[in-house]
């Protein structure tokens, strides 16, 4: 395994990123919807009404930022090199397909972690100095700070492993990205169904939940290595 | 352009035995034969030209033999090595591939696009090998541009500054000159001469007979199968009888009697409306000199006598024109 290779991918994704509008806006306003509703929300809490929010799990929406903002990025891994032509010209030089997906993976991966940690960083920032203290108290609650930091790579190298998947199998970038995000709807639908309380957290749950990750997330990677042909890419044959 | 090319470092004489050697080589998608059973060799140093119409399989067979695609029977050695998925990476980093379509990241400059290949080849060096490879094609100026605003001429340029990037040791063309203008396509030839110098050996596929007749040594004509293969001389000799062409003020009034019995002479025609005679002969420095002497003795007032040519083009049509006769005898 080559790093150099690995970092020429990362190092052309990031690149073609930041000067493609259409990766800047979906990847900014997603976390918006995210971030802004249950911000909007906790700021109307009035003081009195505080006790309640003991009871939800504010935070916990915010795992839908990286949920979902891979899927824009990792969707066009592949699709959108071969929708472009230039797929071909990078499979002729000696890079490994171990190599080209990871390059691929980490430069979703990345970003989206970074924008999940600066959202969340944020929201939290912004409620500790605008919302009343107990308020700000209910909605900080230790076990969903932790959930935040731990099932943010989680959550978001499933779905990075599930869009580069569907993109290795769709020759158009918009299916694979709207597919991708229909596959990355159950953990946004269990995550939701916790901050509403219909089902409860439990530490138990949060272990369960975690190892059944990891596990999705290492069978992610040998799917996506499975089906990454050459031959079947270049020559469209299935 | 030659200047720039020697920029490159001439190929030591390291490895022997040929570039490629392909023996029955086949690939098939399903039912449909992309191309059967290619045995071929090519030299160190040679410019291979690979000719065919459209749907011959040409692209396919770069394609397996730059081990995107895996044959479906037969064996091949790509710069020493044999094609096999083992030596795949090995293969790929001694060999590079420039597709017809130049596939460039067009929202990257013309240097990020080379920064990114010259590390996916792992390439030593990489700012130096950029400049020569920009340099080699006439670029050196346009390195900030990006790509999207570049004209199709100069991406394809770019696309050959790509390929030369890993100095690889078998150089695959796909219509390297398509949609260059008259100019760019002769920097190009140039370019692949200065190559051909340096040792570096060149799969050229193209449309442009000429270019082929031009710059190969060694040309081969493939239809799904291979048609013929040789020096673009010696398949004009095999496919076509050598003859000369004789032309006169006034049409002889008895050419039977003057043509007849000539040396070297094995028959002749007339050369349809434009009132000349073409005469096929086994040699024509003893048939031509014969014939100026039979034509004065007959009183012909003689424009010219020329040995007849005919180019790649001619052969290359003759073998499709034959392939599309018999799918149309056997259909």
């Amino acid at each position: 395994m080559s790093r150099r290779r690995i970092w020429a991918i990362f190092r052309k994704e990031v690149r073609e990123y930041r000067r493609n509008r259409s990766v800047i806006y979906g990847m900014a306003i997603l976390p918006l919807v995210f971030a802004i509703q249950p911000l909007i929300a906790v700021l109307r809490v009035s003081t009195e009404a505080s006790g309640g929010l003991a009871h939800e799990h504010v935070l916990l929406y915010m795992l839908g930022i990286p949920t979902l903002v891979p899927v824009f990025v990792a969707a066009y891994a592949v699709a959108g090199e071969r929708q472009q032509g230039t797929l071909e010209p990078a499979l002729t030089t000696p890079i490994r397909g171990e190599e080209f997906l990871i390059g691929k993976a980490l430069a979703a991966l990345l970003p989206s972690l970074v924008i999940a940690y600066l959202v969340f960083a944020v929201f939290v920032g912004i409620v500790e100095v605008k919302a009343a203290p107990n308020v700000a108290a209910s909605v900080m609650q230790p076990v969903d700070l932790l959930a935040q930091l731990l099932f943010t790579p989680l959550l978001a190298c499933w779905t990075v492993w599930v869009a580069i998947a569907i993109s290795t199998r769709s020759s158009d970038v918009r299916v694979a990205q709207q597919l991708g995000v229909l596959a990355s709807l159950p953990p946004v639908f269990i995550t939701v169904m916790i901050a509403l309380n219909v089902i409860e957290p439990t530490p138990a749950l949060a272990i369960g939940c975690g190892a059944l990750l990891i596990v999705l997330d290492v069978s992610g990677w040998r799917l996506v290595s499975g089906l990454f042909d050459r031959e079947r890419l270049i020559s469209g044959s299935h | 352009m030659l200047d720039q090319v020697s920029a490159f470092e001439a190929r030591p004489a390291g490895r022997s035995g040929p570039a490629l050697d392909v023996r029955g080589l086949s690939k098939r998608f399903g039912d449909r034969v992309a191309f059967q059973d290619l045995t071929f060799e090519i030299g160190r140093g040679e410019v291979f030209g690979f000719l065919g119409p459209n749907g011959a399989g040409k692209t396919t067979t770069v394609r397996t033999l730059g081990t995107l695609l895996a044959p479906t029977s037969g064996s091949a050695t790509v710069a020493g090595l044999p094609l096999a998925p083992e030596n795949a990476v090995e293969i790929r980093r001694r060999i590079a591939i420039m597709p017809e379509a130049p596939g460039l990241y067009l929202k990257l400059t013309v240097v990020e696009n080379l920064q990114c290949f010259a590390d996916l080849y792992e390439v030593p060096h990489p700012r130096d090998r950029i400049v020569s490879a920009l340099r080699a094609v006439n670029l050196a100026d346009r390195g900030q541009d990006p790509c999207g605003t570049l004209s199709k001429g100069l991406r394809q340029r770019v696309a050959l500054a790509r390929a030369l990037l890993s100095d690889p040791e078998v150089l695959f063309l796909d219509e390297p000159t398509s949609g260059l203008d008259p100019v760019a396509a002769r920097e190009v030839h140039e370019l692949i001469d200065g190559l051909r110098k340096q040792g570096v050996t060149i799969f050229l596929t193209t449309h442009r007979l000429e270019e082929a007749e031009r710059l190969c040594d060694r040309v081969a004509i493939l239809n799904t199968t291979l048609r013929t293969i040789g020096r673009p001389s010696e398949l004009r000799d095999q496919l076509f009888a050598k003859s000369i062409t004789v032309r006169t003020l006034n049409p002889l009034a008895d050419p039977g009697k003057v043509f007849a019995g000539l040396k070297g002479v094995d028959s002749w025609h007339m050369d349809g409306p434009t009132g000349g005679y073409v005469l096929a002969v086994s040699d024509p420095s003893i048939a031509a000199p014969a014939a100026a002497r039979a034509l004065v003795e007959a009183g012909a007032d003689v424009l010219s006598i020329a040995e007849s040519h005919h180019s790649l083009e001619d052969v290359y049509l003759e073998l499709i024109a034959e392939d599309s006769e018999a799918s149309g005898r056997e259909a």
